[in-house]
């Protein structure tokens, strides 16, 4: 996994938000790795920056008044972060794709299906013939596993299911083949069932095209399900990074373990299930010490006044946890930068 | 139970001819009957002002003073007027006028102000700003003094009326499709047509214009009506249409010394307008019911 090749790089990305109360943070010195063909999950509570570091990758911030506001963001060693709309407009779609929340909006609902994947073609192959864009609108329906493709050509939005419309959007997002896709929870508004489907189509479909992807979610279910390596972030921050193995088995961060006990267990009858107390503060409202400090039980003076750095336990496993310094992680150089801010 | 079959797969497919949002929105509008009365009475004014003048009995400019002020008879179905014309051909020649009028000054405003409308919503920023202004301001005036305004500048003429009428309306088309594209450009399929590549201008075209389209439809309908009430105005005002010009407000200015001697002169202009305005009113309440059930009121 460590040999892979990286095919996106973000490195202390900062995207603020500007407001009359001056510049929020909402994603703060973010620092992460996606590797070629791998499944990277970044998880979080609601307002955890999740969303928005999604959007700074596909240049897609609402601006104003958001912004990126430093770092870079590196797709196969090029800064897009730098890139202008229009040279943006052809990696969108064409080198990284995204699929969202809400299959049920995602669809314009005046137009067909087929209509609508065409013009995904259409856009970055501009000299396919009909035949052509119609014979790779149903190839992609078939590869997603729609049965009577044909047909669904032919059909509008509101006669599919959300699970269908998920998968049609798959399709979409699919269909020039990108490296990256970017899947902002794309279970969240489906039901149990259909998100087991859901999820083991993103699963196969890495696997045969070898696409990246980048899972944002709020369920640890479907990190253990899909993912091999996991971010945590709290409050615009990365708070843990590990394998999901790690993760579950030697979760570090004090919010991580939270998390994964906040998941109801099978194994033990427990009167009521664990809940981290409090919510995650507003994106600029902690000025001082660990942003999870407010809520954390393992809490010390110096949690208070100091912000701990990403502490690396080893080569894959690294915590924003002065815990971990006292059991021996060390900062590694990009780090004491932020550190010494 | 028939209605549903169960594939071998399990996926349950409902029976279903693909239904647009269009064929929908027909079904609903056949339902009601008012809005069919409307229809049938906009159908059948529309019909009149196509073919009726090839069929009219009398020429309409004719004057024949021997037969001034004719009330109502085999000969002259709607009597005549105070220069012995046939009160029926020209009401007949009228709706051509009437109906073009309201209909051209219909589409100019609505396409000028859905323009204006989509830019400045789709946008905001300056653009937003300077175009809104602009609204505020055009709708700080009573639009038959602004009307009257315009057509003083350009000279009376109906065809200067019809461009007048069309000028006060902007601004009402204008902030209505501004306030439906602010809320269509938050829409999960404009965020997933960025996210696909698509470009500003071609997200405006495909996605931003056909959703916000539908009260531009209904509003356009109702608007027809008050452009028709306006170049009537215009016209009784004697700042539309000219003299001979069979216009059904300058019919009813001219003739209106005759209202207790020959009140038929008055009674079929006023009548023609009237059930013109109620049938495009009919209409567009029940296009605005069957497409946009989330604005009845």
């Amino acid at each position: 996994m460590v040999n892979q090749k990286k095919i996106l790089e973000i490195n202390e990305l900062e995207t603020s938000f500007f407001s009359d109360d001056g510049k929020i943070a909402a994603v703060d010195h973010v620092n992460f790795d996606l590797h070629e063909g791998e499944i990277l999950a970044i998880v979080g509570e609601s307002g955890c920056g999740k969303s928005v570091t999604s959007l700074s990758i596909m240049g897609l911030v609402p601006s104003p008044p958001g912004k990126i506001t430093n770092g870079e963001i590196l797709l196969q060693g090029k800064d897009i972060s730098k890139f202008s709309e229009k040279e943006m407009r052809k990696i969108r779609g064409n080198d990284i794709a995204m699929i969202f929340q809400e299959p049920m909006t995602s669809l314009n609902p005046l137009f067909t299906i087929g209509n609508q994947i065409s013009e995904a073609i259409l856009i970055h192959n501009k000299s396919w013939s009909k035949k052509q864009v119609r014979e790779r609108a149903v190839e992609m329906l078939r590869l997603v596993g729609l049965p009577r493709a044909e047909e669904l050509l032919n059909e509008y939005p509101h006669q599919l299911s959300g699970g269908m419309r998920q998968r049609v959007m798959i399709a979409m997002a699919l269909v020039c083949n990108p490296k990256v896709l970017i899947a902002d929870e794309p279970t969240t508004a489906l039901d149990v069932t259909i998100q087991a489907q859901i999820l083991k189509l993103i699963r196969e479909l890495n696997d045969k095209f070898n696409t990246a992807v980048l899972m944002i979610t709020h369920d640890l279910g479907v990190v253990a399900e899909t993912c091999q390596r996991v971010i945590v972030m709290y409050a615009g921050q990365v708070v843990e990074e590990a394998t999901v193995q790690e993760i579950f088995k030697n979760p570090k961060h004090p919010y991580t373990k939270g998390l994964i006990q906040s998941v109801p267990d099978m194994r033990y009858k427990k009167e009521s299930l664990y809940s981290i107390p409090g919510n995650v503060p507003k994106p600029g409202s902690v000025k001082v010490g660990c942003r999870f400090a407010q809520r954390c039980e393992f809490a010390t003076d110096r949690c208070l006044t100091e912000n701990p750095a990403l502490y690396e336990l080893s080569s894959s496993h690294k915590s924003r946890c002065f815990l971990v310094e006292e059991e021996g992680g060390s900062v590694n150089g990009k780090e004491s930068l932020v550190e010494s801010k | 139970m028939s209605e549903l079959t169960q594939k071998v797969s399990g996926q349950p497919i409902v029976v279903d001819q693909a239904v647009g949002p269009w064929k929908e929105a027909w079904r609903s509008f056949k339902k009601s009957k008012s809005a069919l009365a409307g229809t049938f009475i906009v159908v059948f004014f529309v019909l009149l002002a196509i073919v009726g003048p090839l069929f009219v009995p009398q020429a309409i400019n004719e004057q024949n003073f021997s037969m001034r002020l004719q009330a109502p008879s085999s000969q002259f179905w709607f009597g005549t007027d105070d220069f012995g014309r046939d009160i029926f051909s020209r009401i007949v020649h009228g709706a051509r006028l009437s109906l073009t009028v309201g209909f051209f000054a219909v589409i100019f405003s609505a396409v000028i102000g859905s323009f204006l409308g989509i830019i400045s919503g789709y946008y905001g920023k300056w653009i937003d700003t300077i175009i809104s202004r602009f609204f505020d301001i055009m709708l700080a005036f009573p639009s038959i003094l602004l009307a009257i305004a315009v057509v003083s500048i350009l000279g009376p003429s109906l065809q200067n009326a019809l461009i007048a009428i069309a000028i006060i309306n902007v601004p009402n088309f204008g902030r209505l499709i501004r306030s439906k594209v602010l809320s269509v450009k938050q829409e999960e399929y404009v965020m997933a047509a960025r996210a696909i590549g698509m470009s500003d201008a071609r997200i405006l075209w495909r996605h931003i214009l056909p959703n916000s389209m539908i009260p531009v439809i209904v509003q356009g309908t109702l608007s027809i009506a008050t452009a028709i009430i306006e170049a009537a105005a215009l016209g009784f005002l004697g700042l539309g249409a000219e003299a001979p010009q069979p216009e059904w407000g300058k019919m009813l200015a001219d003739s209106r010394q005759y209202l207790m001697t020959a009140p038929w002169t008055l009674i079929f202009p006023g009548l023609a307008i009237m059930l013109t305005v109620l049938g495009f009113n009919l209409m567009g309440d029940g296009l605005r019911d069957a497409l946009d059930p989330k604005m009845k009121s």
